[in-house]
């Protein structure tokens, strides 16, 4: 699907609309693109005063610190006990890339090559947990996975990601299985490929850049994800996230800087994997989650 | 064959049909007793509980419906950008990608009383006084703003550059001002699109929780119903209680959602000549 995105995003004829640009763009051009600025002003603002505390001294009312240091770190390194955070949210997000890939894919497959009864009813199964938010579900889900003793586990941070997660790899892989000429298929069984070789080494080298870009999708989304990991995490299967928020939110107990260097050791993790998986898939779908483009 | 869509599907009811029935079936056990209804009439009779039903809509459908009024405007700017549109989409996720938790944190040492923001304000002279944007209503909804706008403009992208610009160049040719173009033609197409963007913006903000907590004012202006939910399931550990605010959340989300769907099928519905 991406590459269709991509050429279809080019296709439109340019060439006339050049010819029609003007050189002075037209009052309400300028006050969107002020509006524009405006909001990219802001959103700077936003992450570098996390950025530059991190790196301050003291910090007092002033248009910069006092002084710079890296001291922040090595303390907020030691004081939320980083490397077990950092090794759970690794633990928890592979977790989820792996066991999403395994099971959604083969339902992928189901969805984009065979018509059923009650297809449209698997569809909405696999639609809600995308689009019901993670804090509604989330919270009765809790309550089952501490009624079978699984709450405040990892397991339980694991599964409970699986939720939007699995569906998430059913819907983006989908349309990359439809792409794939069914002859091809055909040929292999006619050679005498069983299901199980068809899958393996047939289906799976020909999807690997639909099963890269879910993979990763749903790599950046697992580690950014608050609600589900929040709500189901208990004091030693914290994810990087979850332990930013209850360092926010428990502020005063210690140094600003350090929750800030903490922040940034978040944003950097989630900035080198967005940048990966920009190199993927459209930034589009990073957002869109549903297939947007209707197929005409 | 079909067999390989069950570990998928088996997993989904299991850990989101199952978990849901159970909810809905727990909050009709209340703890104390009292009837099968006792927990929604205690949560309707209590107005610290009630009060957060519009608390959440007062944040959830004006930041919702501000993401997607000024995303039109943009998104139909930037239509006619060839290049650097990937870039500004690139730019555009970040907020996305970063999260509530994160802005939380940006904001307030951004728009705090010492904050950057406060002391441009002040070195323009357009306050005397920092703003107070910190710990009530407005800053939770900066934070919507902040997070819900790129995702409302991208989605819009998306629908518009599914409508055909050679319709817009037909009434051109007929005769149509710009105005008239984007009121006849453009926008009638967009909004059944407009609509589901507004869902999808609307329940993103109605779902808000670690702003709510964070930059909010979560005992009092901001005590959003998802935090009444988590407080009453999780810190009191009132699972029914806890089970019918998270079902009352629902409701009132469906409500919102079919009533705005329920508009969308009265719009044009068809060929917008689009990429495909």
């Amino acid at each position: 699907m991406a590459t269709l995105t991509r050429v279809a995003e080019t296709a439109p004829a340019e060439p006339e609309r050049r010819a029609r640009r003007r050189l002075v763009a037209k009052p309400g051009t300028w006050l969107v693109w002020a509006v524009v600025a405006f909001f990219f002003i802001n959103l700077l603002g936003v992450i570098l005063s996390v950025v530059v505390d991190s790196f301050g001294t003291s910090w007092f009312g002033g248009w910069a610190p006092n002084g710079y240091t890296t001291h922040w770190y090595g303390d907020a390194w030691h004081e939320f006990a980083l490397k077990q955070v950092l090794k759970v949210t690794a633990e928890v997000a592979i977790a989820v890339v792996v066991l999403s890939v395994v099971i959604g894919g083969p339902a992928a497959y189901v969805l984009a090559r065979r018509d059923f009864p009650l297809k449209k009813l698997v569809m909405v199964l696999f639609l809600l947990p995308i689009l019901v938010p993670p804090i509604t579900y989330g919270i009765p889900l809790a309550i089952v996975l501490n009624k079978w003793h699984l709450g405040g586990h990892l397991d339980g941070v694991i599964l409970a990601n699986l939720v939007p997660s699995v569906p998430f790899v059913v819907l983006t892989m989908t349309p990359f299985i439809e792409q794939i000429d069914p002859k091809i298929e055909a040929a292999a069984r006619m050679c005498g490929a069983k299901t199980a070789s068809i899958m393996l080494r047939v289906l799976t080298p020909l999807v690997l850049p639909g099963l890269l870009a879910a993979g990763i999708l749903v790599l950046l989304r697992t580690v950014g994800m608050f609600e589900l990991s929040f709500l189901t995490a208990g004091p030693s299967s914290q994810t990087l996230v979850v332990s930013l928020y209850s360092a926010v939110f428990g502020a005063g107990i210690r140094a600003q800087q350090e929750i800030d260097a903490m922040a940034v050791i978040y944003t950097g993790s989630m900035m080198v994997l967005l940048l990966i998986a920009l190199r993927f898939v459209n930034p589009t779908q990073l957002v869109t989650r549903v297939r947007e483009e209707p197929v005409a | 064959m079909l067999w390989l869509a069950l570990p998928g599907v088996a997993f989904i009811i299991i850990l989101f049909v199952y978990p849901f029935l159970y909810g809905l079936n727990l909050s009709f056990h209340p703890k104390k007793g009292g009837g099968v209804f006792a927990n929604y009439r205690t949560f309707f009779s209590d107005p610290y509980l009630r009060d957060t039903i519009w608390i959440t809509l007062k944040l959830g459908i004006p930041a919702a419906l501000l993401n997607v009024a000024a995303s039109v405007p943009i998104a139909y700017t930037m239509r006619r950008l060839r290049r650097g549109k990937r870039t500004l989409t690139a730019l555009l996720v970040v907020p996305i990608t970063l999260g509530t938790v994160l802005t939380a944190e940006g904001l307030l040492n951004y728009a705090g009383p010492a904050g950057w923001l406060n002391k441009i304000l002040q070195d323009l002279h357009l306050t005397t006084q920092p703003v107070p944007l910190l710990h009530n209503y407005w800053g939770v909804f900066l934070s919507l703003v902040i997070t819900g706008f790129p995702f409302a403009f991208l989605l819009t992208s998306a629908y518009l550059s599914g409508i055909d610009p050679i319709l817009e160049r037909a009434a051109s040719t007929l005769g149509a001002t710009w105005w008239q173009r984007f009121t006849h033609v453009t926008f009638p197409l967009l909004a059944p699109g407009l609509a589901v963007t507004f869902c999808l913006s609307f329940v993103l903000a109605f779902s808000v929780f670690p702003s709510a907590n964070l930059v909010g004012d979560p005992s009092n202006r901001t005590h959003v119903i998802s935090i009444a939910a988590y407080h009453a399931a999780l810190e009191q550990f009132d699972y029914p209680l806890g089970s019918a605010i998270a079902m009352v959340m629902a409701a009132i989300m469906l409500i919102v959602v079919g009533v705005v769907l329920l508009g969308r099928n009265m719009l044009y519905k068809g060929s917008s000549g689009g990429k495909g």
